[in-house]
């Protein structure tokens, strides 16, 4: 079957998409965007977290077809998606982009090295992520962005336990956890700044 | 395998008829890993996320009725008055992404002895109200579960919501996991205090083929709490009376031996989660009766 | 290689030459993995591809009568379909040490999820699908689960005909290697005690669990050869273990390192390797395999299931008189790291501790339960979860607190170890134990707030199962030692090159290893060598292939050691060629270039007294310094197969725990409150990761004290619990806070002084959690993971 929605603000299409097939295959074997990942496929990780329609969900357990004309987010979108937050005022949806990879942007993609530091963009979570060593691995990183970046979105300044609950679907098996926990409260502390420089 | 995309309730419900053995799939979280682990083929998957009235609850004057694919998040931040059981039954569903993407309709779909919301309905109680192109029908919740992963649904028959009282007494829900969160139960215990026809019921999970209540141990306690007048009175319960209650509710399970834990402690454990429960709703029984008292 | 998307990358990191060793560096992959760009194995892309599907047994142990393949290999979308029959050499095996495991099934399965035949197809559902349609007749056999059931007499043989070094020692051949250790006289010395405790304890099946499940991406070549991209430990043992199977000289069989998500030992053993290469070089067209989870639990060994048999005396003031144990670890079907297991687990028996008359014996069992081998920590954790809870029992019955009976027999430098080896580097064993006991103890009922009791804080989490009732505290404490590298007498060397030029009028280096980078951080602390030793900002890390010598396994806490030892030196050469050249160019006009010690600092070469005397750049000008050198630590012994005597280990690692739980007693549901650390490091190249490291292993030391356990039906011998569904790993709801404090102590003989860090916190966390739950509930608890049923009876 044919299935049509737009990710990181983009429409795509893919074709000949088998029916049992997930949401999570369609973007990391169709769409060029493997940067959810399949860890679990049972909805017992968050590895694959995307948000749909602004909502984090594990993209292994929509079938792809359910996502027919609907908008999904993965964190290859994350740094746009913040950032087009930060400048509308927080768009949940994910709809108000332009940006995005296409489908053959995405499989013509070859890594780029970090190069040297600020070249490519990250969002708050993401910096926040590095800065405080809460990547080793990081096969659970993606999936714990998304669901960090939602967290922060809709409670800015998260006591411990709000952050221990949120990401409590998120399973890292290199960090202990604690790391994570310091690059959200750090990602806090610095958005929280931005905003009070802003004026705002 | 086909994918069915109705865009109403009417058109799911004639694609049901016309597929019956057509599985209907909403937040996805059972039917999925399902199909990723190769455990099941389905002719048809019938899509309901289309559907949007499935997504949405009424609170009327005696009755809640809730869609079936409310998501468990909605649930828990929307309906913690009118529903607390269940909010607090939804509160320990999976994680966060699996919480806003499931909904009850799905656990009733499924019936699972270990589905989060069985104990809290059937505490609750309630009516499943499933339809086909042949009708709609009420389906009290104490004759939904028929046994292990079986329901009372006819093959066409799609559920389209469930009916809740509103809560008017106090509601706990507890559930037994090795894990203190994404868990599957051990087994879970739901309890409601109905102090305007002053009678409790329960509910308990994963501690026999089907969602049970603990019958025996409503009925006792009922009469316990009428007998001594403590429905008037708002006097802490004795601790006879939690005990045998606790034992009670043991006596009603009929579990197995399995991966997740033995049968004798899920039996203890139904136990302990009754005395507990128990604990919890008279203690916010008693103090709503005496701000009530002061108001 | 045209047509591949996503292959592994340089990473190219500049930074200050003050980001050299010592700094917390942050990953110079940090910004690819945050933004999804990270090329992991299981992100492979190649046009034209096919997927690879394995077909597993789903019996544990029985003769494979007959295995029709006709039906999949009518169907449409199918490429190729393999069995044993089509393997195309005479090598049907491999292993990492014994080559006992068939690359497909031949005749018989020996466990559950063995492979039996393989499948490429056009997508991973047709291959699924065909898959099903292999029609395999399975007449079971008797299975082998146990010491009884291995060593009974007419037990069945779990491999027949053995020729493996092994079997000339071991009392019979359902036993892989069995390492006795004796000195002193452990009778004796138990005459002399005052008090004698003993135990058996029970330590479960514990899967590594890595989050990136097993894959990879095999792509022919037009030489005949085959490109193989993959997430591994070791890719030359790999490489080893590949190419004879496929009838190809290593040079043909060219591995590159892909992204690898998580390792933990669970990578040391071969998975889709040789499957990918068979099918990739069958169908003329790349293939990708990716296990998924179930399958990752087949698909992967898992850390040995042992019982313990411990006795200890002591004095009535305190002091060991001796040691008996026997420890009988479950290896599986087949050999893997058992052997290796059996040697840590006996040499490390005793733990840090000095007792000088013991009576030893570890055997590892071949069975029909699934392959055990290589786990962080492994055969030392599974000990320690035993002697230190003889530890315990032994301070309760001398009316002893159990730190101070610690501290008064703990070993320190100097100390002989049961196998009669010195060590001959800090012990700072006692002081561990003070340093994390003195450490604040996190402050009582938590959960209680304004608004009620905050379940997140209470046993039980977010199931709402107790606001407070029937919960008690307890602490507890344990320390522990790991060996660091291979042992044994093993050549455990890695290989570095290194290119020093100069681009854009700045120096470079670049690092080129064959280093696995599994998330530890191997690839931060080679760049920060390269800017201590060569004096240069920007440093480039060359993805990891076969095209470099080997580096050794990521494992065994070795890889900062041995291959950061191979950088260091490396670039100490590199140093000395470019000081040569500049010797050469400009030593006349200078003094110093010929009498001072000299050095590369920032881009120039300064002497030792801080002059500078060249620019780096003017002395390479267009030349490079490329070099490509192999550096061992000291070399170790073989355990004396009777006595176990020998010098066989390099270097120790030491950590120390204390746990704070709380218990629900009534529905025993643990709630672990906080997990302090103390660890000597000897010294931390990058104190992030170190902290890291530490905070990482102490959590999955807890996952198996409370909750992780593969459970293996004993009749059938087939796994129960195959799933995240049910074989549970800790959340960021059950780990605690992780305070660490580190120790650095340098070891004279190693690189910088360093110590292997990261296997030392999984041994002691796992007792330490155990003896909390002990001291909360008063308990005996001898086995792990405990299970609410333990604590509540039932």
């Amino acid at each position: 079957m044919r299935v049509k929605f737009t990710v990181n603000g983009r429409e795509q299409q893919a074709d000949d998409v088998w029916e049992g097939e997930s949401l999570l295959y369609v973007l990391r074997e169709r769409m060029g965007l493997p940067g959810s990942k399949n860890a679990c496929e049972q909805g017992e990780c968050g590895s694959c977290t995307v948000r749909l329609d602004g909502v984090p969900v594990c993209s292994c357990l929509v079938a792809a077809g359910q996502v027919e004309g609907r908008e999904v987010v993965t964190v290859e979108g994350l740094a746009d998606y913040a950032e087009q937050r930060a400048q509308h005022g927080g768009c949940a949806t994910g709809a108000c982009g332009s940006a995005g990879t296409s489908v053959d942007a995405a499989q013509r993609w070859q890594a780029k090295p970090a190069g040297a530091d600020g070249q490519v963009r990250l969002s708050p979570v993401q910096q926040a992520f590095i800065d405080a060593g809460a990547v080793q691995c990081g096969f659970c990183t993606p999936g714990l962005l998304v669901a960090a970046d939602e967290l922060l979105e809709r409670n800015a300044q998260p006591s411990d336990a709000d952050i221990r609950e949120a990401l409590s679907g998120n399973l890292c098996r290199c960090t202990g956890y604690e790391k994570i926990l310091d690059a959200v409260r750090l990602a806090a502390a610095r958005g929280d700044a931005q905003t009070t420089g802003t004026g705002a | 395998m086909d994918f069915l995309r109705p865009g109403s309730w009417e058109e799911a419900l004639a694609a049901k008829a016309e597929h019956p053995t057509a599985v209907p799939i909403a937040g996805g979280t059972d039917v999925m890993v399902e199909i990723n682990f190769d455990h099941r083929r389905p002719e048809y998957l019938l899509d309901l996320n289309r559907v949007d009235d499935l997504r949405e609850w009424e609170v009327g004057e005696e009755t809640v009725r809730l869609g079936a694919s409310v998501p468990y998040t909605q649930i828990m931040e929307n309906l913690r008055a009118e529903l607390p059981g269940l909010a607090l039954a939804s509160h320990t569903v999976a994680s966060p992404q699996i919480r806003n993407r499931g909904g009850v309709g799905g656990n009733l779909g499924t019936a699972s002895p270990a589905g989060d919301a069985h104990p809290a309905l059937l505490a609750s109680g309630g009516e499943v109200e499933a339809e086909s192109v042949r009708g709609r029908r009420m389906i009290p919740i104490d004759a939904f579960y028929l046994g292990v992963k079986r329901n009372a649904l006819e093959p066409d028959e799609l559920i389209r919501a469930v009916h809740l009282p509103k809560a008017d007494g106090p509601q706990q829900f507890s559930k037994v996991g090795t894990r203190n969160a994404m868990v599957i139960a051990v087994c879970a215990f739901g309890l409601a205090l109905h102090p305007r026809t002053r009678t409790v019921r329960t509910g308990i999970g994963s501690a026999a083929p089907t969602p049970v209540r603990a019958k025996a141990a409503e009925e006792f306690l009922t009469a316990a709490l009428e007998e001594g007048g403590f429905w008037e009175s708002g006097r802490p319960i004795p601790p006879s009376v939690a005990k045998q209650f606790a034992e009670l509710a043991t006596g009603a399970c009929n579990p197995i031996d399995d991966v997740r834990g033995s049968a004798k402690y899920r039996r203890h454990a139904v136990g302990i989660m009754a005395r507990r429960t128990l604990g919890w709703t008279w203690e916010s029984y008693r103090g709503n009766e005496r701000s009530d008292r002061c108001a | 290689m045209s047509g591949v998307t996503r292959t592994p990358t340089h990473l190219t990191q500049g930074g200050a030459t003050d980001a050299g060793i010592g700094a917390s560096t942050l990953r110079p992959d940090g910004t690819l993995k945050v933004t999804g760009e990270f090329a992991y194995s299981s992100d492979l892309w190649h046009e034209d591809m096919l997927w690879g599907f394995t077909l597993r047994s789903t019996v544990a142990h029985a003769e494979i009568v007959s295995i029709d393949t006709s039906e999949a290999l009518a169907q449409s979308g199918v490429y190729a379909v393999l069995t044993y029959d089509d393997l195309p050499t005479e090598v049907k095996n491999y292993g990492l040490e014994i080559q006992d495991t068939p690359v497909l099934a031949h005749g018989k399965v020996r466990h559950h999820g063995e492979p039996v035949a393989l499948v490429a197809a056009d997508h991973p559902e047709t291959a699924r699908r065909a898959a099903a349609k292999i029609k395999v007749e399975y007449a079971e056999l008797p299975v082998v689960t146990d010491e009884a059931s291995a060593l009974a007499e007419g037990a069945p043989l779990v491999h027949e005909n053995r020729d493996d070094h092994h079997i000339s020692h071991v009392p019979h051949p359902n036993i892989v290697h069995r390492q006795p250790i004796v000195r002193g006289d452990a009778e004796a010395a138990a005459r002399r005690a005052d008090v004698i405790v003993t135990g058996e304890y029970v330590f479960g099946m514990q899967d590594q669990a890595f989050l990136g499940p097993e894959s990879g991406l095999a792509v022919p070549a037009e030489d005949g050869g085959v490109d193989l991209y993959v997430a591994t430990q070791w890719l030359h043992s790999d490489l080893r273990q590949i190419a004879p199977v496929l009838g190809l000289p290593e040079d043909k069989v060219r591995m590159t390192l892909s992204g690898v998500g998580g390792a933990f030992g669970g990578r040391e053993d071969l998975s889709m390797q040789i499957h990918g290469c068979l099918l990739a070089l069958r169908t003329g067209k790349p293939v990708k395999i990716v296990y998924n989870r179930f399958e990752s639990f087949f698909g992967h060994v898992h850390r040995h299931p042992a019982k313990l048999w411990y006795e200890h005396g002591a004095t009535k003031d305190g002091k060991l008189t001796h040691l008996k144990c026997r420890i009988v670890l479950d290896g599986g079907a087949y050999a893997s790291a058992s052997p290796a297991v059996v040697g840590n687990a006996s040499s490390l028996s005793v733990g840090p501790y000095v007792v000088e008359d013991v009576d030893i014996e570890a055997i590892a069992l071949y069975s029909n339960n699934p392959p055990c081998g290589a786990m962080r920590g492994f055969g030392a954790v599974q000990a320690c979860f035993a002697y230190e809870a003889q530890m315990d029992k032994l301070a309760a019955k001398l009316g002893m607190d159990p730190v101070e009976f610690r501290q008064l027999n703990a070993m320190e430098q100097g100390t002989l170890l049961p196998t009669g080896q010195v060590v001959d580097s800090p012990a700072p064993v006692a002081e561990l134990l003070r340093r994390v006991k003195a450490m604040p103890l996190p402050p009582e009922n938590q959960w209680e707030t304004t608004e009620g009791a905050d379940v997140r804080a209470l046993p039980g989490g977010l199931s709402n199962t107790t606001h407070g009732e029937d919960v008690v505290r307890g602490i507890g404490y344990a320390v522990g030692i790991k060996n660091v590298g291979f042992s044994e007498g093993f050549d455990d060397y890695s290989t570095a090159r290194v290119r020093m030029e100069v681009v854009g009028g700045v120096p470079v280096a670049t690092v080129h290893t064959a280093m696995a980078e599994v998330g530890q951080g191997g690839v931060t602390v080679h760049a920060q060598i390269a800017r201590t030793e060569l004096g240069v900002e920007q440093v480039t890390i060359h993805p990891a292939d076969t095209r470099v010598g080997s580096a050794g396994s990521t494992s065994a806490s070795r890889q900062t050691y041995v291959t950061g030892g191979a950088v260091k030196n490396t670039c100490e050469h590199v140093r000395e060629q470019v000081l040569e050249l500049g010797r050469r160019k400009f030593g006349t006009y200078h003094p110093a270039w010929a009498t001072a010690e000299l050095l590369l600092e920032g881009g120039k070469v300064v002497t030792d007294g801080g002059e500078v005397l060249a620019d780096v750049a003017d002395v390479l000008e267009d030349e490079a310094i490329d070099l490509e050198l192999e550096w061992r630590h000291r070399p170790t012994e073989p355990f004396d197969l009777r006595t176990g005597q020998g010098n066989g280990h390099v270097q120790y690692s030491f950590a120390a725990h204390r746990a704070v739980v709380e218990v629900d007693t009534a529905l025993g549901l643990v709630k672990v409150v906080e997990l302090a650390c103390a660890q000597d490091v000897g010294k931390a190249l990058n104190p992030l990761s170190v902290v890291g490291q530490i905070q990482g292993g102490t959590t999955q030391g807890l996952g198996v004290a409370v909750m992780e356990e593969i459970i293996v039906d004993p009749k059938t011998a087939k796994v129960r619990n195959p799933s995240f569904t049910d074989y549970l790993i800790p959340t960021i709801l059950d780990t605690p806070t992780i305070p660490v404090d580190v120790l650095e102590l340098a070891d004279e003989h190693a690189p910088y002084g360093l110590r292997g860090i990261g296997e030392a916190p999984t041994l002691s966390s796992t007792p330490a959690v155990l003896a909390a739950i002990r001291n909360a509930t008063g308990l005996e608890l001898n086995r792990t993971p405990v299970r609410p049923e333990h604590l509540t009876g039932t």
